[in-house]
């Protein structure tokens, strides 16, 4: 007798769309028809396989009450006691410095707004990343250039009242910039005179003043000749077939909108900046792929669903929100609950003052009245069995 | 100098503004209201370039790592 058609199985095993998640569609599709390649499969087996599948999945599912937010807590939690302290590691992209393991995992679910070690990847377009030379040249290109890095030495001189920059000719001549070019961009940035003297740059505050002096030596070591605000170092590498720019330094927005950019795939490692230019739904990509990123790379393996959870918790209010040691930030409405936790006193009291309200609606309120707690059966409440009230009517 | 659309980079989802209609069918489907639902900015760069207005439910289309597909929905708010 005949197995079933491939047909068939694709058929039956659609239907199940309504029911199981894509890939588990697509998995059990596959290998039923890998398997009927081999070995018939009678039209009763498939329908026990395909029940079969239905209930594994549904047994698999997470029961309603459960603590889900507990469990991932300690799936990352515990995990994260084995990863390294140390914050500095070279790891990955050669000479560029990233911050890795545990102070990097706090970093993600902090949402610091800058990291300590921003980091873009940028992508090129096709006629840039095929060729070395073009790569390096849109790398020269954009990375900053401030006044003090072609700077060997600068100094105030009160007597003339002027700021004094000695130009490094090496340096200069490797960047491809010229004293009269530097002096320009400081003229325009200060509003100061400067006048060229040799290898070295006058810089001649407006008013002859001690505090507009001061201002100026202040700030013109930082005046940008080139580049992109922002972007510091920079490597380019062969990855795959193509080259790829790594930058020490990120400024999503502008790298962005550059024509040699490949846009599509560009990306930093600060969620902030992801969240402020692509939207919240990047955001929550950006902190899942940054978070398993920190924990593989120490070996470590979490379950996705926990970080997905997490990602999904911070970011549920429309903006990334932090995850500190008060929970989801600003989450807690229970007096008796924030007062379990420090300065018992402090908040019972200014809760006193405020006149605040506690519903009992958490655990640790419940724990305290000594009720159940509203969590897995404890958080149901009353049960109406709907089809008999139907029926009566 | 282009500006860049966010809807084609990688990390970005596909977003979709729903009818008001299949709005309603989806909030009784889960019965809930919208504001139980996950939130969307009116200033979000991706609501910003579907032309996702206040008050609207934005439908969007994860590619899931463990589901393959997966489909949440977010209520657009202010800011």
């Amino acid at each position: 007798m005949a197995g079933v058609s491939a047909d068939t199985i694709r058929t039956e095993v659609r239907k199940l769309q309504d029911v199981l998640p894509n890939s588990v569609v697509k998995e059990l599709e596959n290998s039923l028809l890998r398997v009927s390649r081999e070995k018939a499969i009678m039209r009763e087996q498939l329908d026990e396989i395909i029940e079969g599948v239905k209930q594994a999945y549904i047994d698999a599912m997470v029961e309603p009450g459960e603590a889900v937010g507990t469990v991932a807590a300690q799936s990352i939690g515990e995990p994260g006691t084995q990863m390294t302290l140390r914050t500095f590691h070279y790891a990955g992209v050669a000479e560029l410095n990233v911050t890795l393991g545990l102070p990097r995992l706090i970093e993600i679910l902090d949402a610091r707004r800058t990291p300590s070690t921003s980091l873009m990847t940028i992508y090129l377009n096709e006629k840039f990343a095929k060729s070395r030379d073009k790569a390096r040249a849109f790398a020269q290109e954009i990375e900053m250039i401030a006044v003090e890095d072609v700077a060997s030495q600068t100094e105030t001189d009160l007597i003339n009242m002027e700021f004094v920059v000695t130009l490094d000719r090496a340096r200069m001549h490797q960047k491809e910039l010229t004293p009269a070019k530097v002096a320009s961009a400081i003229r325009s940035a200060l509003k100061a005179e400067v006048v060229v003297d040799g290898n070295k740059l006058r810089v001649k505050p407006e008013a002859p003043t001690l505090s507009d002096l001061r201002r100026v030596a202040a700030k013109a070591k930082g005046v940008p000749l080139r580049g992109i605000k922002g972007i510091n170092r920079i490597v380019v590498k062969m990855e795959g077939d193509e080259y790829v720019v790594y930058t020490e330094g990120s400024n999503f927005a502008e790298i962005l909108t550059l024509p040699e950019v490949d846009p599509t795939r560009t990306i930093t490692n600060n969620i902030h900046e992801i969240e402020e230019v692509l939207g919240i739904e990047a955001a929550r990509n950006a902190i899942i792929n940054e978070a398993i990123k920190t924990l593989e790379e120490q070996g470590l393996n979490v379950d996705i669903r926990h970080i997905m959870l997490v990602a999904d918790m911070m970011t549920s209010s429309g903006e990334v929100k932090q995850i500190g040691r008060h929970g989801v930030s600003g989450e807690k409405a229970s007096v008796l609950a924030r007062a379990s936790f420090e300065t018992t006193i402090k908040h019972l009291s200014d809760a006193c003052i405020r006149g605040e309200m506690d519903g009992l609606d958490g655990i640790i309120e419940n724990v305290i009245a000594g009720q159940p707690i509203p969590l897995g059966t404890g958080s149901v409440e009353l049960v109406m069995r709907r089809e008999e009230k139907v029926g009566r009517e | 100098m282009v500006e860049f659309d966010v809807r084609r980079h990688v990390l970005v989802p596909k977003h979709e503004v729903m009818p008001p209609e299949k709005a309603r069918e989806i909030l009784e489907k889960f019965r809930v209201s919208p504001h139980q639902l996950p939130l969307v900015k009116a200033s979000d760069p991706v609501a910003k370039a579907i032309g996702a207005k206040l008050g609207d439910i934005v439908k969007i289309t994860r590619d899931s790592l463990t589901a393959g597909k997966a489909i949440i929905y977010r209520y657009v708010t202010e800011g």
